[in-house]
């Protein structure tokens, strides 16, 4: 079992309730914007606390009204990649891959800094300020920031949402191969029905 | 420099010296307060917003009379800094940079406030999934994404320490080598007769003064802000 989440929480007017139980693989939310999909995923990541509910990844329960569990973000061991990459702005590249660095020396480390940059082609992008690199290009350091901060699973929310054709199909080929090689689960964010089609190992109609 | 008398650097180490120390002495407090106005929900929040603001609409003699009644020898704070720290603020120039600091307060709490606010949170919230607990998160996110305004805060503050007259004179008088800072020199010297010459070469430095302030803070916050071009003021 990979992610198994069961919340519900009032925000304004709108009601998310979720309730899903997922294997391995890429579990893609797939439904219109405005259905509280990024809800979701922050209140996995614990930046949004659900009313009542249960967030189980792996063996690891993250979250349990009942039990009064909340356990805080930075104890969460999750990779976040944001839909706008949301880069530390006063940091270079290279200081926006390290930012989680030291968790991940704590914890088990998924690759190596070098590989990393390596496996995302960044190696030229290490010290440029994030304000000056294109969309696909900080897409993939944010994509890099999150892996090298020891995850032990990846929030990826619409990380194709800002990018053109071209640049859509290499984040794809990366996202594939992080779901193939690094075998992390994965919880995708997405309101394209070829992306999933593409990505998804499963599927949830939100 | 032949151009100015020993008197006039002594008037102008005292007014660095004053606006230094208010505004040093003040930065902690002030950012506190902009944390609080910026960040924090809690009953009164109006209210202490309306007093961090006071000074800035408060007649300075108003202010100076308040200090006097507080800060003065019989004042409770008064009292309290001459039991706990040995500080005495009648008549010295601790009482000259007191006077300055409470009416710096307001620009800085502001400045520092505003760019507390322009702070995206969201990145902040990035921080939090990377492994960073609120303390890092606020100094390594936080604290750098609002230098610009704590530095622009700064120089204003000191800025208009070394510019502030009123609630000083009041507070503290204006005795030479002590308390009598630029402007109260230049009041001085204009109810001399033949003082004129004293009154353009300190207005003079005056201006030269704020306006060093000014490129200051321009400098420091452009540099702060290279990874983002931006600048506040």
């Amino acid at each position: 079992m990979s992610f198994e989440i069961d919340v519900t929480r009032r925000l304004g007017d709108t009601k998310i309730a979720l309730s899903l139980s997922t294997g391995p693989g890429l579990t893609a939310l797939f439904g219109p914007s405005g259905a509280g999909k990024t809800s979701i995923l922050n209140m996995v990541a614990g930046l949004l606390r659900p009313d009542i509910g249960r967030i189980v990844v792996g063996d690891d329960t993250l979250f349990d009204s009942a039990g009064k569990i909340d356990l805080p973000p930075q104890h969460r061991h999750a990779g976040y990649v944001f839909q706008d990459g949301r880069l530390f702005p006063h940091r270079r590249v290279r200081a926006n891959l390290l930012y989680g660095e030291r968790r991940a020396a704590l914890d088990n480390r998924l690759l190596g800094f070098d590989e990393a940059v390596a496996f995302l082609g960044i190696g030229h992008l290490l010290d440029r300020w994030p304000r000056t690199l294109s969309g696909g290009e900080a897409q993939r350091v944010a994509i890099g920031r999150a892996l090298l901060s020891g995850p032990r699973f990846l929030l990826m929310d619409e990380p194709l949402s800002s990018l053109d054709a071209a640049r859509r199909e290499e984040i794809m080929r990366v996202i594939e191969r992080v779901r193939d090689e690094l075998r992390l689960p994965i919880l995708y964010v997405s309101h394209d029905r070829a992306e999933v089609d593409r990505l998804a190992t499963s599927v949830v109609n939100l | 420099m032949a151009l100015l008398t020993p008197d006039d650097w002594e008037i102008i180490a005292l007014s660095l010296k004053v606006g230094a120390v208010a505004v040093g002495g003040t930065m902690p407090v002030a950012f506190l307060l902009a944390w609080l106005l910026a960040r924090g929900r809690f009953p009164g929040k109006l209210l202490l917003d309306g007093i961090v603001h006071l000074p800035l609409v408060l007649p300075p003699v108003v202010t100076g009379w308040l200090l006097l009644l507080a800060f003065g020898n019989n004042g409770p704070a008064g009292r309290l800094f001459a039991e706990w720290l040995g500080i005495s603020f009648m008549f010295r120039w601790t009482g000259a940079a007191l006077a300055a600091a409470i009416m710096a307060l307001p620009l800085m709490v502001r400045a520092i406030r505003l760019s507390l606010e322009a702070v995206d949170r969201r990145l902040e919230g990035a921080a939090r999934t990377l492994g960073a607990g609120p303390v890092r998160t606020f100094l390594t996110i936080t604290l750098p994404l609002s230098l610009p305004g704590v530095l622009a805060g700064a120089v204003l503050g000191f800025a208009r320490s070394i510019g502030e007259f009123g609630a000083t004179i009041t507070f503290v008088s204006n005795i030479p080598g002590e308390t009598r800072t630029l402007p109260l020199a230049i009041y001085s010297a204009l109810q001399v007769p033949g003082g004129e010459s004293a009154v353009t070469r300190l207005a003079i430095i005056s201006a030269l003064l704020s306006l060093a302030a000014l490129m200051v803070s321009e400098i420091l916050v452009r540099r702060a802000g290279s990874g983002r071009g931006g600048h506040v003021l």
